[in-house]
């Protein structure tokens, strides 16, 4: 697992660094595509307030469709964070250091992108601010004495997204400080300042540098329930709503909790392998990791398959009217049968057969064509959760609608991926996205060790 | 007198670790040299002082905060506007348990947040003695002496591997 070359501080520092202390060409000219895309979705967003939701294909009973679909994708997506930053901490695996910090903050931003989908969803968004004044900034809402439903799933949902995103940037901060002071050290003017003020003064002595790994540990094992419970609250959305049927599965939960596992790990190497290619990172994010990625995303999408196999299974065993319409709708009917053939080829078979071949693991491209496959499919899975779900959901046949999404809700899904790119690519050169002094520790641990013939690489562990 | 930092630049672990114990055979007490390095060296590498942390105890804390808040924000919420639902208590332990939970954890992670800061000494205002070439790999032994002592742990850090030693006027020795 130690593929790479040694490596000097100063190389990683300048390597590492090089996002922030330099322009490349790129850069702006991306930014400023992305940046359109997104002005383009928001102002299409404006677009749908103003003229209401009858510009969405939206309409009764799937009055959940493409909005709540992504926003249960990117929370998702949000799970990698933790996944590889938090238990592969605890489990001291390696091959965690150049992948932790871009994980962490593709989790922040995923989360943040999740959150305004409910957002705009609510159709009349400015009647969020009366969580605003109702008590100074803080979100709960009891104006005109009409104080939240705490027994909903609606109002579990937003205390654990915030409670995970709070959780995940406190922990990307305060990884962040050594690197901080990294860059006060290497800047000048305002960029000297601003660096030296969120370093804190850090100086790197033992205390601080032991605080830090049990700090890492720590929140690691703090955040590790957090984590389980969101996606968890998030599939009791479903799991609980009182209408819908087919959504009534007690395995929504764990379905839901590997399945953003899956999406989300996806999603981090196909970042990774982007993050390699653009700023030449050949030395940090090396074919092992990719590899290690893939083997781990196997265990990941098998788990998921064996839950997505019982949800339909339980649907079947039941014979409730209305569940068996919707799974009449899922595979019989097309294009919805369609769609879940698609779904379940891109999501387990196609990526699972690709990742058990070693040399297509080793194959970046191919590996970017997996990972992308697997998170088409995993928003295929929630969409073909929540839609065929809402369009049979009462027994009464003159009820049972479809959906055809518009194209104000295409562009709003496409702007929220241009925004996370965004967002990633703006805070690359801000922040290093693979931890300087994570390689640098590997580097002073790793050894070789002479076995009979051959000589090996190695790595201390420390207990 | 008063005290004065001279700072040592190393290359190696094995010549920083030296200079500490030609430091603790010259009778500088532990608590006046430390190791200043740019990336997590194993603990003791440097033959360096244990400090005890109580970095435990504020998770412990903000659960309990969080706890309770947790409680008294769900029970209070229901008590204020009673619905009545599927004939169920207003007061229900499982729902409650939900909210409660996320405070508990929120509370105990931002309070763990706070205990890493405060147990690092951050911020820390006055930086004292530093040179930049530590985030370069060096490794520096920042000593706290008194000021006729400086000449001696000048040469005793130099002795002892040291590529350079930077005084407290800001300008490297050499």
């Amino acid at each position: 697992m130690q593929e790479g070359k040694p490596l000097q501080s100063k190389q990683i520092n300048r390597e590492l660094l090089v996002s922030i202390l330099n322009s490349p060409k790129w850069f702006f000219g991306t930014i400023s595509v992305l940046g359109l895309i997104v002005l383009i979705a928001m102002s299409t967003a404006g677009f749908m307030i103003n003229q209401g939701f009858g510009v969405t294909g939206l309409n009764r009973p799937v009055m959940w469709g493409f909005f709540i679909t992504n926003f249960v994708f990117w929370i998702g997506i949000s799970h990698a964070g933790v996944m590889l930053s938090a238990i592969l901490r605890l489990s001291k695996a390696e091959w965690r250091r150049p992948a932790t910090r871009a994980a962490e903050i593709l989790t922040v931003f995923s989360l943040m992108t999740a959150m305004t989908m409910p957002l705009i969803h609510t159709g009349r968004p400015w009647r969020t601010v009366y969580w605003i004044y109702t008590m100074p900034f803080i979100p709960y809402d009891y104006a005109r004495g009409i104080w939240p439903n705490v027994r909903t799933p609606l109002v579990w949902d937003p205390s654990a997204v915030y409670t995970y995103l709070t959780s995940s940037i406190l922990f990307v901060l305060v990884a962040l400080i050594p690197d901080f002071a990294v860059l006060r050290d290497r800047t000048t003017g305002i960029s000297h300042r601003i660096y030296g003020m969120l370093a804190m003064g850090w100086q790197g002595n033992p205390r601080q540098w032991k605080l830090q790994i049990i700090a890492g540990v720590l929140l690691s094992a703090l955040i590790l329930p957090v984590f389980v419970s969101v996606h968890s609250i998030v599939s009791w959305d479903f799991g609980m709503a009182v209408s819908v049927k087919s959504w009534h599965s007690t395995i929504f939960a764990p379905y839901f909790v590997v399945g953003a596992v899956h999406s989300g790990v996806s999603a981090v190497a196909f970042v990774l392998i982007i993050l390699r290619y653009i700023y030449g990172w050949q030395n940090y994010i090396r074919h092992e990791h990719i590899d290690a990625l893939a083997r781990l995303l196997i265990v990941v999408a098998t788990g998921w398959f064996y839950f997505f196999v019982m949800e339909v299974i339980f649907g079947f065993y039941g014979r409730e009217a209305d569940e068996i319409a919707v799974r009449n709708l899922q595979f019989m009917v097309s294009p919805w049968n369609i769609w879940m053939m698609i779904f379940v080829g891109v999501t387990y078979f196609a990526p699972v057969a690709i990742w058990l071949s070693k040399s297509a693991r080793r194959n970046l491209w191919i590996m970017s064509l997996a990972c992308i496959l697997v998170n088409i499919g995993m928003w295929l899975e929630r969409f073909l959760i929540i839609v065929p779900g809402l369009a049979r959901k009462q027994l009464l046949v003159f009820d049972w609608y479809t959906y055809r999404p518009s194209s104000v809700e295409w562009i709003i899904i496409i702007g929220t991926f241009a925004l996370v790119s965004m967002l990633m690519l703006i805070i690359a050169r801000v922040v290093p996205l693979i931890p300087l002094y994570d390689i640098k520790e590997g580097e002073i641990l790793r050894t070789e060790i002479k076995i009979g013939r051959v000589t090996v690489p190695a790595v201390f562990r420390e207990d | 007198m008063a005290k004065a930092p001279i700072l040592g630049l190393f290359e190696t672990a094995d010549n920083a670790a030296d200079a500490g114990d030609a430091l603790k055979a010259a009778g500088v007490a532990p608590t006046d040299y430390d190791f200043l390095t740019d990336t997590p060296y194993p603990e003791g590498a440097f033959g360096e002082r244990e400090e005890p942390h109580r970095l435990y105890i504020f998770p412990f804390v903000g659960a309990l905060i969080g706890l309770t808040v947790g409680i008294m924000l769900t029970s209070m919420t229901q008590m204020a506007y009673p619905l009545v639902q599927g004939g169920k208590p207003i007061l229900s332990l499982p729902p409650m348990a939900v909210v409660t939970y996320e405070s508990t954890m929120l509370t105990a992670i931002v309070f763990t947040i706070i205990g890493i800061i405060f147990e690092s000494r951050l911020p820390a205002f006055k930086q004292g003695l530093y040179d930049t070439r530590i985030t370069e790999g060096y490794i520096g032994v920042l000593v706290s002496v008194e000021e006729d002592q400086l000449t001696q742990t000048q040469t005793l850090l130099t002795q002892a591997g040291a590529v350079d030693v930077v005084l407290k006027d800001g300008g490297p020795s050499a």
